[in-house]
């Protein structure tokens, strides 16, 4: 599984959805992801992908973390995986 | 000033206050930080700081320990115990009051705290699970119990009336304030040592709070349209609650008067507070108190400094308030002193004393943008002088527990 396929499992199974039923377009809000729900699946993606993510729940549309929508979260992670990966 | 209202009840009186926190380690000092809008929230001097991701709070600075108790309390005391009992031997010693065998049966201890011995926790499960040791000191649980704090002040005073503690998170001290209130209003009692206490601030305690991402990394600026989140604080206030006719007969200077608590559940989700929560609990204290939105002067906000917060509390006062909000003074002293959780209701509670009895209305620091959707006089930066006749002091909870208490003036 590639890191988006990975994504949008964690997103999916957040959400009750399966990973098929979710689309890059959709935003948490739309699959139903409340504020806390967006926490928990950050923490998720944190602990599969071995990454730390840059995410203030006061000010989720701010930082360098787009949570738009997800394909946003997809993209962000691939970057970070990269970022954070390459130095170690 | 008559003692009893219609109905038989009492009138209750603060004739003590005593407290130990990042701006002070008593009354005067933390009143004194409040009108100069000082800061006590800095760099976190804690074992593996820099496992954190969240590295400053209002920390309780250039404190021994030893200072204060022998080996042997300390065996027994946590740091919220220790906290506690500092700051009620100096309402005692400002309340002046003494009790008779038959009053110590009518009086007790109500205190609030959300997480008791947490210190106590933390290094113990470093003792077993890190150090791998298979034995930790006998006296653990009795140091990390939530009611440790109230039962030693009810040994050290020997009170033995009704005694316990409140765990409501951050409602924690005005649900313990509250009820400590009433149990002298309706004559259950006679005098009630209350507040609350807290000391979360060791590597287990901030790592929890890191999770929810709600902590700022810098700050906490509440109502400022660019705050980012809530800091936690550490420290205790406790407060000598007593009978007006009784406060009056032994001629006790009288601190400010308790007239009211309202308290609410929301009902509705367990982080994210509700607007209608939080007005019918301000709505009940002044119903209780039988106060008029007109005549309450200033507000100690719950004022977090987070987004979800500030936004609901100052909708709901607005709300509560009406055409009375645009005279209305409302603070966050968590600018201040931090966030102490279960404590923070009884530092806080300083504030509203001083507002009462100094006319000076603590600042909210760190105030740099506005908010439209904060827009009160949250009295930015400045202590102001004021008099104002009655006050309200907002707590509300995660768990959407919320608690607020009435004061007037002496």
């Amino acid at each position: 599984m590639d890191v988006r396929d990975k994504v949008i499992a964690i997103i999916a199974e957040q959400a009750m959805l399966e990973p098929g039923d979710v689309t890059p377009g959709q935003s948490p809000a739309d699959l139903g992801i409340d504020s806390l729900g967006l926490v928990e699946s950050i923490f998720a993606i944190e602990e599969a992908f071995d990454i730390s993510v840059p995410f203030n729940a006061n000010a989720p549309e701010q930082g360098d973390f787009d949570i738009s929508s997800v394909a946003a979260i997809a993209d962000a992670v691939e970057r970070l995986v990269q970022e954070q990966h390459a130095s170690a | 000033m008559t003692g009893r209202m219609s109905g038989g009840a009492r009138r209750v009186v603060i004739t003590g206050a005593g407290t130990i926190n990042s701006l002070g380690h008593d009354v005067a000092s933390t009143l004194a930080a409040m009108r100069e809008g000082r800061c006590g929230i800095g760099p976190l001097n804690l074992r593996d700081v820099e496992r954190l991701s969240v590295q400053i709070g209002g920390q309780v600075r250039d404190y021994d320990e030893y200072a204060h108790f022998n080996r042997q309390q300390i065996a027994l005391y946590d740091r919220f115990t220790q906290f506690t009992l500092l700051a009620a031997r100096q309402a005692m010693a400002q309340s002046g009051i003494s009790f008779t065998d038959e009053e110590s049966e009518m009086s007790g201890v109500v205190l609030g705290t959300a997480g008791g011995g947490v210190n106590t926790w933390d290094e113990n499960y470093r003792t077993v699970y890190e150090e791998g040791k298979n034995r930790v000191h006998p006296f653990v649980v009795p140091k990390l119990m939530n009611n440790a704090a109230a039962s030693h002040v009810s040994m050290e005073y020997n009170l033995r009336g009704p005694s316990f503690t409140v765990a409501t998170a951050c409602s924690s001290s005005n649900h313990a304030m509250g009820l400590a209130f009433q149990m002298i209003r309706s004559g259950m009692c006679r005098a009630m040592l209350t507040g609350g206490s807290e000391a979360m601030l060791c590597f287990g305690g901030v790592k929890a709070w890191e999770g929810l991402r709600v902590m700022s990394k810098d700050a906490c600026r509440p109502f400022s349209a660019n705050r980012n989140g809530m800091v936690q604080g550490e420290g205790a206030a406790v407060f000598v609650f007593e009978e007006y006719e009784n406060a009056r007969a032994r001629g006790a200077e009288i601190l400010c008067e308790v007239a009211g608590f309202g308290m609410t559940a929301d009902a509705a989700d367990i982080v994210m507070p509700s607007a209608q929560g939080a007005e019918r609990a301000m709505r009940g204290a002044m119903r209780d108190a039988g106060l008029t939105p007109e005549q309450v002067g200033y507000i100690n906000a719950h004022g977090t400094g987070t987004a979800a917060n500030d936004k609901s509390e100052c909708a709901s006062v607005a709300h509560v308030f009406g055409a009375a909000a645009d005279r209305l003074m409302i603070s966050s002293t968590k600018s201040m002193h931090g966030h102490l959780i279960g404590g923070t209701g009884a530092v806080e509670l300083l504030a509203c004393i001083m507002a009462l009895r100094d006319g000076v209305i603590a600042p909210t620091i760190g105030y740099e943008e506005p908010d439209p959707e904060c827009a009160l006089d949250v009295v930015p930066n400045v202590a102001r002088e004021a008099r104002v006749e009655a006050v309200l002091s907002n707590a509300f909870a995660f768990g959407g527990l919320n608690a607020v208490l009435a004061l007037r003036a002496a």
